[in-house]
């Protein structure tokens, strides 16, 4: 053994993981930003919808849908897959446009976001919309029903992970906490809590409205295992990172709290209330859309 | 009917126990209130399959939401006034909306609470879930037909609310064809009007109507144990022969059977019509008989109300 051992070894699958792995959140990147396009489009279009919490759970949900969950886009009731309940249902015209580009439905379809006779309702509803798991937009329900999933789950034998997507309004419903409170008595494994934590509520920030802090000690306090960082909602590494973090742990309920800026995207919409479910006029529209475009071309950049 | 009576609860209990074996997807959910639901021997039997949620009626109406979504078949039970009140956002939002195969076992209904007094006597629960579209209503008459509801109710797939009551109460369809989901029992054939009566004064209008038939006084004695749906048919095929229609029930008469009854008739045989039940307002601690007699659900009152809509002018 010479001095040749001291050298540093090339691991060449690292190398390999660290690229592939840069290349995944670059994509999930470019994206949230495409569909936050996609979605600005049909909300001008249809001159309703909420632009503000839709923009917040870009990332989330494309991190989700695009690699984290096990899902057959064309086997609507395969027993196996893996769960989200959206229980920020207001976020619907997000989860639509991300469940469209999936292979759940056609992108064309979209277009018909809130009109009648639509599959697409203002709020997700599970009997129309293929791929979503509850229908939600009433706030405070997708714990308990995330929870429901988890425990049945375990009595039946399946291994599936379920996710439930939580915003500032969901915690201020009572019945979130009832659901947390639940969640660590009974310990379903695999039952996953994402908080999209903006801070921003419909009528003013949530430290005006019904603060939250400390979000962290608070689900501590209840028992569950909360990751130990708060992570950036909006940097794909981060998300998916912190899903990856979730993989590996042993102990459940678990929770992940994401920093997010509600109307993420548009300088002028971003932690603005207005932005919760402000139709979206011509005037607005053209200049949003212009800076979601101008970032999206910087994204393509980086794939 | 049998000379020993016995409590919906423990019929609920019981069945929960009988049918557990040949229904694995079965699982029983309770707030707390599992000692007096009768839900417990249950949880001893399959611990897996039972939980108490604690004093949590919101989530726990979900949580079954979840589970029934993913192929299990959740009974939720506790006292009817908080399922149906505490739970009324999830139980329209979640359950009915989605239409999923949740059981709603809604005990101590009615005043059967009595002596816990106002706050705890389910007095519009028919009348809320009742509204709820998708959903099947179910008011047992007896220990009997709470094991046949709760049987239909697991082959259904959508959801289903059980009305149980506390106390126990007159055994009368043990020997009787089973409960049908939509379809009246007739227990009297009439002509001079018609009694529509649910769950427990069932007894009381069957005792009634031999005593007006005494007096000379035919009933065309209906039990409905669906109120939703409601038996429209046969409703109507009564009032048009009796045109004098009194039902009965220990639930205000805001809403409940009375209110289900008239909906239907108004539209197919217009009648007139006399309604016992609590009369809009709160009732208090007490005996139950006395509380029962005291808002007029009794059999002497069924009798009079009845003599009285006999000797009326018709429509």
């Amino acid at each position: 053994m010479g001095s040749m051992a001291a050298r540093p070894r090339l691991d060449r699958q690292a190398v390999v993981r660290e690229k592939r792995r840069d290349k995944k959140s670059a994509m999930v990147q470019y994206l949230a930003q495409e569909f936050r396009v996609q979605v600005l489009d049909v909300l001008h279009d249809r001159g309703t919808g909420h632009w503000g919490g839709a923009a917040s759970a870009a990332e989330l949900l494309v991190a989700l849908y695009f690699d984290a969950m096990n899902i057959r886009p064309g086997d609507l009731k395969w027993p196996d897959r893996d769960r989200l309940v959206v229980s920020k249902g207001h976020a619907s015209c997000m989860l639509y446009t991300v469940l469209a580009n999936r292979g759940y439905f056609p992108t064309e379809e979209l277009a018909t976001f809130r009109h009648l006779d639509s599959r697409l309702q203002g709020h997700p509803c599970m009997r129309k919309t293929p791929g979503v798991e509850m229908s939600t937009g009433s706030l405070g329900h997708g714990t308990s029903v995330a929870l429901g999933m988890a425990l049945a789950a375990r009595l039946l034998g399946k291994s599936y992970w379920t996710y439930v997507l939580i915003g500032d309004g969901d915690l201020n419903e009572g019945q979130t906490w009832e659901a947390i409170m639940a969640a660590a008595k009974f310990k379903p494994p695999r039952l996953v809590a994402l908080i999209d934590y903006n801070k921003v509520q419909l009528d003013g920030p949530s430290d005006m409205i019904m603060p939250m802090d400390p979000l962290p000690d608070k689900l501590r306090a209840f028992n569950w295992n909360v990751a130990p960082v708060v992570y950036d909602g909006h940097a794909a590494a981060e998300v998916l990172a912190s899903l990856d973090w979730t993989q590996c742990q042993t102990q459940f309920p678990a929770a992940v709290i994401y920093k997010t800026h509600k109307g993420r995207g548009v300088s002028f919409m971003e932690d603005n209330a207005h932005w919760h479910g402000a139709v979206v006029d011509d005037e607005t529209y053209a200049k949003a859309r212009a800076e979601l475009i101008d970032t999206l071309g910087k994204l393509e950049m980086a794939l | 009917m049998t000379a020993k009576p016995v409590a919906m609860r423990e019929a609920f209990g019981e069945a929960l126990l009988a049918l557990a074996p040949e229904h694995p997807e079965m699982v029983v959910l309770d707030a707390d209130v599992a000692t007096s639901t009768r839900t417990a021997p249950f949880g001893k039997a399959y611990p897996d399959r039972f939980f108490n949620m604690g004093v949590a009626e919101a989530n726990m109406t979900d949580v079954a939401a979840g589970m029934a979504t993913c192929g299990l078949r959740p009974i939720a039970s506790t006292f009817a006034i908080f399922l149906d009140l505490k739970a009324t956002d999830q139980i329209r939002n979640i359950i009915c909306y989605n239409n999923l195969p949740v059981i709603l076992a809604g005990n101590y209904a009615g005043l059967s609470d009595s002596y816990d007094g106002a706050s705890h006597q389910s007095i519009l629960d028919l009348a809320v879930m009742r509204a709820m579209p998708n959903m099947v209503v179910i008011v047992p008459g007896d220990a009997v037909e709470v094991r046949q509801a709760l049987e239909l109710a697991l082959r259904r797939d959508g959801p289903t609310f059980i009305r149980l009551c506390r106390n126990p109460t007159p055994v009368l369809f043990g020997d009787a064809e089973p409960l049908q989901l939509g379809k009246i029992r007739k227990l009297r054939d009439g002509g001079d009007l018609t009694i529509a009566v649910c769950g427990v004064p069932t007894f009381m209008a069957i005792e009634a109507a031999a005593k007006l038939a005494a007096r000379g006084v035919s009933v065309d004695l209906l039990e409905v144990s669906t109120i939703k749906p409601i038996d429209a048919e046969a409703l109507a095929a009564s009032a048009r022969k009796t045109r004098k229609v009194l039902t009965v029930e220990e639930h205000t008469v805001c809403g409940g059977l009375g209110s289900a009854v008239a909906e239907t008739l108004a539209r197919r045989a217009p009648a007139l019509m006399r309604m016992i039940g609590i009369q809009d307002t709160f009732a208090e601690s007490g005996d139950w008989a006395d509380l029962m007699r005291k808002h007029g659900i009794s059999a002497e009152h069924i009798e009079a109300e009845a003599m009285a809509l006999a000797a009326a002018l018709g429509v």
